[in-house]
């Protein structure tokens, strides 16, 4: 029973990770209506930002972090202002697509480049031991908490703004109907080029977790992560941010538990097989809206 | 000096020509019709004057300031407000979000309560169903909201893309007694319509567009007996 526990609140904190990964995803296709495939690259960008504050410069983790959501917002902005725009309205969502894939070997190649292929060891950014329960039969580390609070924030925080600011209700605009948006007086780049932000920013703040439960950061870190976290976004219903924190909940848990009681190699394929029959099942997702076409 | 004027436009559609050197005015005040078929350019040309839109050439002005390479988010708060065809509400805002999406430049927190106070006396039914999702209101309630949407902004110039459409008739008149309830409170209205008959009843003036370009124009009150537009578009 114990171990059952353990393995679902190790399951939770990898979900939550995910949940803050599947957020960028979901809010950059609700908004851009784009699959940002180098979101996950943005990650180990942003872990490797937050080691050389940590290890090279000797920073505090804090200023750490909050250096490399600066670093990822700014890099999330510039990508999509030089990469992506130029293609919106080019007719093919194909293009976009394929150029976001041309983004990620970018960014994998950059950090090969800068860090070489030599895996770094990251420092946890939660010094905190964690907490030990039922005499020390079941131990919780630190980050595990952090992680599972940090992300029920962040999406707080995100349903806050979105449904409570005049920005957030902006976007949910921009995201139904461009033209309607600018006739509103909505300047509807500048929506994109936010949502791009705070995908982003959310990006670094996700790695940083990631790379306190699991230390081995590499230029290919993000990679996996982002992929598992785009099928937590469209498990949960792609364009919905609710649906986002379940799917990365659920995959996280998922995984964790077919580790624990079926096979560690198996793992990720029972993951995929999950996505493939809520998809035959339920083509929009958990919580997905029924896709409207728009001429 | 007109109000808006529209100098030679031409407005390309992938590599047709939809709207060929049109040059039409509207003065401070009236309401303008714009009335034609199916395909004459109507659309095209108020998507053009707020900038959805680029012109391939020609020249809009608008208060005497050329606005014809102009961005559309910036038209709104110069005073011009567009209900576009089709409505195109926000259908998962709710109807009192949509009316604030509406103000959506505005600063002025009292002007924007006076502004909503004006739409919910124009449009009661709007204030009943202030916190309904707008996607689940009829088509009829949904025009009164894209319209009380765009009155929010307090516009000088109203744009409004065929307010009839798909509508049943009791609808029909409640709309076009809202647009001369508009025109009454001192707006200008720049109306395209296909329901000719009802556009010419309520407008000062109208033009007619045939393949991108002006056929006829002229007092509405003459048109309606104009053989030409009698045949063609009041179907007698």
């Amino acid at each position: 029973m114990l171990n059952f526990l353990t393995y679902l609140i190790n399951g939770l904190s990898l979900g939550s990770i995910y949940a803050i990964i599947a957020l960028g995803y979901t809010m950059v296709y609700g908004i851009a209506k784009m699959l940002n495939f180098a979101h996950g690259d943005v990650i180990m960008i942003g872990s490797y930002l937050i080691y050389t504050g940590m290890i090279t410069w000797g920073m505090h983790p804090v200023p750490a972090i909050l250096l490399a959501v600066v670093g990822c917002t700014i890099l999330g902005i510039t990508t999509e202002k030089i990469a992506y725009k130029p293609l919106r309205g080019a007719g093919s969502s194909l293009a976009v697509l394929i150029t976001a894939i041309g983004v990620s070997y970018f960014l994998q190649n950059l950090s090969l480049l800068i860090f070489t292929a030599n895996p770094k060891s990251f420092t946890s950014v939660v010094g905190w031991e964690g907490v030990s329960l039922f005499g020390g039969e079941l131990k919780i580390q630190g980050v595990t908490i952090v992680t599972i609070i940090v992300s029920l924030l962040v999406l707080a925080v995100l349903q806050f703004f979105i449904n409570r600011t005049k920005q957030g209700q902006a976007m949910i605009a921009v995201s139904e109907d461009k033209g309607a948006a600018s006739l509103m007086g909505i300047n509807v780049n500048r929506t994109i080029s936010l949502t791009f932000a705070i995908g982003s920013g959310l990006a670094a703040i996700a790695g940083a977790l990631l790379c306190s439960a699991y230390p081995n950061l590499t230029p290919y870190t993000g990679a996996m992560p982002g992929i598992k976290a785009f099928v937590a976004a469209v498990l949960g219903g792609i364009g919905s941010i609710p649906g986002a924190m379940i799917g990365g909940l659920l995959l996280g848990v998922i995984e964790s538990l077919s580790k624990r009681y079926i096979s560690t190699q198996l793992s990720d394929a029972i993951v995929f097989s999950i996505l493939i029959i809520v998809l035959l099942i339920r083509p929009t997702g958990l919580l997905g809206k029924k896709i409207q076409e728009k001429v | 000096m007109a109000m808006l004027e529209i100098e030679e436009l031409n407005v390309n559609y992938g590599m047709i020509r939809a709207i060929r050197g049109i040059s039409f005015h509207v003065e401070k005040g009236e309401v303008v019709a714009l009335i034609g078929a199916n395909g004459a350019g109507k659309t095209t040309t108020l998507h053009t004057i707020t900038g959805l839109i680029p012109a391939a050439g020609g020249r809009i002005l608008f208060e005497g300031s050329d606005i014809t390479k102009t961005p559309a988010h910036r038209i709104v708060s110069m005073g011009m407000a567009h209900v576009p065809e089709g409505r195109r509400v926000f259908a998962n805002l709710t109807v009192l979000q949509n009316l604030k999406m509406g103000a959506f430049t505005r600063k002025d927190k009292a002007e924007i309560a006076g502004n909503l106070e004006m739409v919910f006396s124009r449009f009661p039914r709007l204030k009943e169903r202030q916190n309904q999702l707008s996607g689940t209101l009829s088509g009829g309630e949904q025009q009164m909201l894209a319209m009380g949407r765009a009155l929010m902004s307090s516009p000088r110039i109203l744009l409004m893309d065929e307010p009839s459409m798909g509508l049943s008739p009791i609808f029909v008149n409640e709309i076009f007694d809202i647009i001369a309830k508009v025109k009454a409170d001192g707006t200008t209205v720049l109306l395209v319509e296909q329901n000719a008959k009802k556009a010419l009843s309520i407008s000062d003036r109208a033009y007619v567009l045939e393949t991108g370009m002006i056929a006829l124009e002229g007092r509405s009150s003459e048109l309606l007996e104009n053989d030409r537009i009698r045949k063609a578009y009041l179907g007698e």
